[in-house]
């Protein structure tokens, strides 16, 4: 008969170390995000060969899952995993079916039982890929969660100001439009201000979020002051903002006339971004879209670059050191 | 009208414990007889008359909490709570009477549903627990409920908490029918236009967050619009779970000015701010929303200055399921009753915050008097209602500890000190042994 025996302490297998994750800027570090940006130009190089499909993730399972619609974040990661030969399934759902079928918990305890690398994933509400990251093994990849977060966008964001400007020192940025409802804006505001950028806000009085200057940012709602800034980056302005009785500013048209982005209001030289979709002749004129100050298109090449260099950081055993406390602190 | 169910009366002799009572003006090491339910001596050196003894040397001995917002989720979410679940906690909590928020499905607005209430509590409440009926019909702000037939079947006040009474005029005839009852009003300030949508307190944790902000105005707006009604009909009233700073000025302006308004705060309020929001815990959602530190600082001043006399748990059980979603999806509301005391005194007394006796005063004399109940007395005559305190023990909050059928805790993984070791509630041992 076999002896039973209680394992010692000392001889059990270590645990394993906690998984890491990118669902908030916050979870990074300046040599972090530095290092992220090196890899990203890297895998730009390799981009320019004829064969552009790298075999570094070969074998391993990434898992998009969007509960939002997406253009530009779905189809650039499911091709930077597919351009790092990662096997890549995507799943989509409409908010309503979340609503009456199953929980967001339940959905991310099946795709786990697929032991899935990566989830990726997209949810309207914020705090979604923490959840995901209590329930299953996989590194979770943040691409937005309601007004929270959108770590990637900000890291592309980042990579085309550094590829177009040189630096992101001292650089100023003025970001422009309604940045209370913006995941975009408050994961780029913390991004820039982590790397030794400076951030003015420019907007709406009811879409400048009470408070925000906390984060170490300035706030006006002088659409002036963009003439101050090396980079004027517009925020898209939701229509569904204007619905009845949100009465944020009185009317689209009204928010063109004091806050579009034209052409009379910007410098020479002044480059501009938008993370789009654009909502021409709203925010941004469509002399400015098309100008060859606007970086726009420079900014979708560089979510392809960086969100490889996402997935290929936090699944190869590199230096890397992005910190999980935020997660760790919810399990 | 408080009911329980009729548990034996106790013949018991609490031996050596240090017996605190802040109204009494009681500080000392003494024994505690209780005769047949009713405390019949105090001394040194007792007689045990064959009573029970219990050893209570290095423990505290103090009058029993009364717990003024409760919601016991009975009728229509007993999967979360019911009464004997939500009274076995409370006892497990030190407390010897409890009052019922009328918010159910179906709401307590009828005789019948209230009667049915009274029924089940004297057939399972383990401690002492009276019910609230609503304010309005349904709690839907339209129409007065019959208020004088309410009182007369045992509703020991009035409220529509949940949801503010959003009409001015609506308001003004329910202080005004109210008074006719006898009976406490007591309102959930918020004016809904500004709070719509709000997750969170608005400020810079929410700026960041980016949760939709639930500003303090919402709150002391609407506590300000009370107050001048209360001041213009000459009516009491009492102020639920206050958490602004804005609310607290605006009460003690009106105290000062003679309106008789009584206020209450939650522990959660006392011991926490939104900085904590940023663990993303749906066991930190509750409406009104925890606030900034300088509403904490008030609110910790207030109960000091006896601006607030009350501190209520607004225990608010809620199904696992229900918590397990993103901080958004998840329903407002948090447990506290078996959770209470170890949180103020692990947040508020151990680091010199507030004084043990105004949270021994506050959680038992305060709460009592609001709603014009008897205060809980150690003093030989008086029913025995004593809470005996472990201040040393410090231990974890797990899951299974819980008494309570929800466990949608903000303490829960935390270590905590003080303990409730026993609870006497109406002259019978409601908890310990």
């Amino acid at each position: 008969m076999a002896e039973i025996r209680v394992m010692r302490e000392d001889l059990r297998p270590p645990a394993s170390p906690p998984k890491r994750h990118f669902i908030s800027i916050k979870d990074v570090t300046r040599d972090d995000v530095e290092r992220l940006l090196a890899t990203a130009r890297t895998l730009e190089r390799s981009m320019e060969r004829e064969v552009k499909k790298l075999p570094t993730l070969k074998g391993r399972l990434v898992i998009n899952v969007f509960y939002e619609s997406s253009t530009r974040t779905s189809s650039s990661f499911e091709l930077a995993a597919k351009r790092l030969s990662a096997d890549t399934m995507s799943i989509k759902s409409s908010g309503s079916s979340v609503d009456k079928g199953e929980s967001l918990k339940d959905t991310a305890i099946t795709l786990g039982a697929y032991d899935p690398d990566v989830i990726v994933i997209r949810h309207p509400q914020i705090g979604a890929p923490n959840l995901v990251a209590r329930v299953t093994e996989a590194h979770v990849v943040n691409a937005g969660d309601g007004k929270h977060q959108h770590p990637t966008q900000a890291l592309l964001d980042l990579y085309t100001m550094r590829e177009e400007l040189g630096r992101l020192e001292g650089l100023h940025v003025a970001i422009v439009g309604d940045v209370l409802h913006s995941r975009v804006a408050r994961s780029l505001i913390q991004a820039l201000l982590l790397m030794g950028a400076h951030v003015t806000l420019v907007g709406p009085p009811a879409l400048l979020p009470r408070g925000v200057e906390a984060m170490g940012c300035e706030a006006s709602t002088e659409i002036s002051v963009i003439a101050g800034a090396d980079v004027v980056y517009v925020l898209r302005m939701q229509r569904e903002r204007m619905q009845e009785g949100a009465n944020y500013v009185p009317s689209l048209r009204e928010y063109a006339a004091r806050w579009g982005v034209t052409p009379e209001r910007l410098r020479p030289g002044q480059k501009v971004m938008h993370p789009g979709p654009m909502n021409r002749g709203v925010e941004i004129d469509a002399r400015v879209a098309d100008h060859a100050d606007a970086l726009i298109e420079t900014q979708v090449r560089a979510g392809l670059v960086t969100r490889m260099a996402v997935l290929y950081d936090l699944l190869t055993s590199g230096p890397i050191e992005v910190k999980t406390e935020s997660v760790l602190e919810v399990a | 009208m408080l009911v329980a169910k009729d548990n034996p009366r106790e013949n018991t002799v609490v031996r050596g414990a240090r017996v605190v009572d802040p109204v009494a003006d009681v500080d000392a090491v003494l024994d505690v007889r209780v005769d047949d339910g009713v405390i019949g001596a105090l001394g040194q050196n007792l007689d045990t008359n064959s009573h029970r003894v219990i050893d209570a040397e290095g423990l505290l001995l103090a009058p029993a909490f009364v717990d003024p917002h409760v919601h016991l989720r009975t009728p229509g979410r007993e999967d979360e709570e019911t009464i004997a679940s939500g009274t076995a906690a409370a006892a497990a909590g030190g407390y010897c009477a409890i009052l019922a928020m009328p918010n159910t499905d179906p709401v307590v607005d009828s005789a019948a549903t209230l009667g049915s209430l009274i029924e089940a509590a004297r057939a399972e409440a383990e401690i002492p627990v009276g019910f609230l009926a609503a304010i309005t019909k349904g709690q839907s702000g339209a129409e007065l409920t019959e208020m004088g037939e309410l009182a007369a079947a045992g509703a020991v006040g009035f409220s529509d908490d949940g949801v503010p009474v959003a009409a001015p005029g609506l308001m003004r005839r329910a202080l005004q029918y109210g008074a006719v009852t006898g009976r406490r009003l007591a309102l959930h300030c918020e004016e809904r236009t500004l709070s719509r949508d709000g997750q969170m307190h608005e400020g810079e944790v929410s700026a960041e967050l980016g949760f939709t902000g639930y500003p303090s105005v919402a709150e002391s707006l609407m506590v300000e619009r009370d107050l001048a009604l209360a001041a213009y009909e000459r009516q009491p009233l009492h102020l639920l779970h206050l958490s602004a700073w804005e609310s607290v000025q605006a009460l003690r302006r009106a105290r000062a000015d003679g309106v008789q308004a009584t206020a209450e705060v939650t522990p959660h309020h006392l011991c926490l701010t939104d900085e904590a929001i940023r663990s993303l815990d749906p066991n930190l959602k509750m409406n009104p929303p925890l606030r900034s530190v300088s509403d904490r600082t008030a609110l910790i001043e207030a109960l000091e200055d006896g601006t607030i006399t009350a501190i209520a748990t607004d225990h608010a059980p809620h199904a696992r399921h229900e918590k397990e979603v993103p901080f958004e999806a998840a329903p407002f509301g948090v447990t506290g009753l078996e959770t209470a005391f170890a949180a103020l005194y692990t947040h508020l007394v151990e680091p010199g915050l507030v004084p043990l006796k105004i949270v021994l005063e506050r959680m038992s004399a305060g709460p009592a008097r609001a709603y014009g109940l008897d205060e809980p007395r150690i003093a030989v005559g008086s029913a025995a209602n004593l809470v005996l305190l472990d201040l040393n023990a410090s231990y974890r909050i797990t899951e299974e500890t819980f008494r309570s059928r929800s466990v949608n805790s903000w303490l829960l993984g935390d270590t905590v000190k003080g303990k409730v070791r026993a609870t006497i509630a109406a002259g019978r041992l409601a908890y310990g042994s």
